[in-house]
């Protein structure tokens, strides 16, 4: 590891647990280089998770941390964020974690325009649980309880956040890094509740279950099949059928919830 | 192999878990495999763009040694 990354990370604690090819440490480390590229505070931050895979995530770095219940990030982060506003709040949490049970919480927190920052460690499958579909396992893929083809259709979350309320909404994929790491970048210095729906490949379980081969072969179809929002304006419903469109998708300053409520609390004062 | 270029690309045997990234998405085939495992073979091409090092999954790859980050 570079050296000037080594303070972000519980380096003893190295390496992580996550398979071979499993792109969330690809995801982890761009969100440690995001924050040292706008040299943030370490001090000052603080990564909230849930359960899976994805939320093993804090575990490894070295920041104020909070390992939470199943689906329950964004409901312990609302209480961190209300309680110390000053600290910058980033939720990792993964697609069933998120969208599944804590999709409620997920849409009350887009609602409120809390500022925190979520990123969202898509895969695609349960991959700690051994491979339960998803609300965000395409419809006719294969998983462990999808023997026959998955028959549900798939949120998109990114459309789910911003009907929600979230100000800041984006996506981006573990193999075009560069464009997510800036992604995130915005995310984080946006004020408000910003999401970032990070495609990320499970080889162990959604690889495998749908016969797609290797990490790198994986890597490869997530490179064919995604479009920046701009080129898909041109193109028809059949033509992005399948495909993975990235880029920004929504960005708008509104009232922030944690600066609200502060202004209760000087009302709720006022001729004590 | 002896090459023209000052840096050096490490790769941690320690951390590395063989996935292949990094061999197959060099936009200069500065890798090679062998059993799977990333050995440095084109180090003149590299242009230190360090895609590799922010692909790879398990922070085993730094592009360019401390001195010349320097």
């Amino acid at each position: 590891m570079r050296k000037e990354l080594e303070k972000y990370f519980r380096t003893e604690k190295l390496p992580h647990i996550w398979c071979p090819g499993c792109s969330h440490g690809i995801l982890t480390g761009a969100v440690v280089r995001a924050i040292d590229n706008l040299k943030l505070d370490q001090k000052k931050i603080c990564i909230v998770s849930g359960i899976g895979c994805s939320s093993r995530a804090p575990g490894y770095l070295n920041f104020y941390t909070l390992h939470t219940t199943h689906g329950r990030a964004l409901a312990f982060a609302t209480g961190i964020k209300l309680a110390n506003p000053d600290l910058k709040v980033i939720v990792l949490t993964g697609d069933g974690d998120c969208a599944a049970i804590g999709g409620n919480h997920f849409i009350h927190a887009a609602r409120r325009n809390i500022d925190i920052t979520t990123i969202v460690f898509n895969n695609s499958i349960y991959g700690m649980t051994s491979g339960q579909y998803s609300p965000m396992t395409p419809k006719g893929s294969y998983a462990t309880t999808a023997p026959y083809g998955n028959i549900d259709r798939n949120f998109d979350l990114c459309k789910l956040a911003q009907s929600a309320g979230a100000t800041y909404v984006a996506r981006g994929t573990v193999y075009h890094i560069p464009q997510l790491i800036k992604i995130i970048e915005k995310a984080l210095q946006h004020k408000g509740f910003s999401l970032v729906d990070a495609v990320s490949i499970c080889p162990t379980y959604f690889g495998r279950k749908n016969k797609m081969g290797s990490p790198v072969k994986m890597m490869e179809f997530i490179r064919d099949v995604s479009i920046p929002i701009k080129s898909a304006e041109k193109l028809s419903k059949e033509e992005l059928a399948g495909k993975i469109l990235i880029g920004e998708f929504y960005e708008e300053q509104a009232p922030e919830y944690t600066e609200e409520y502060a202004k209760v609390i000087e009302k709720s004062q006022e001729g004590d | 192999m002896v090459s023209e270029k000052k840096f050096k690309i490490s790769i941690n045997d320690r951390t590395c878990k063989r996935c292949g990234i990094c061999i197959a998405f060099c936009p200069k085939k500065v890798f090679s495999s062998e059993n799977g495992k990333p050995v440095v073979v084109n180090l003149d091409a590299c242009t230190k763009c360090k895609l590799c090092e922010l692909r790879c999954p398990d922070y085993a790859i730094v592009v360019g040694g401390e001195e010349d980050e320097q």
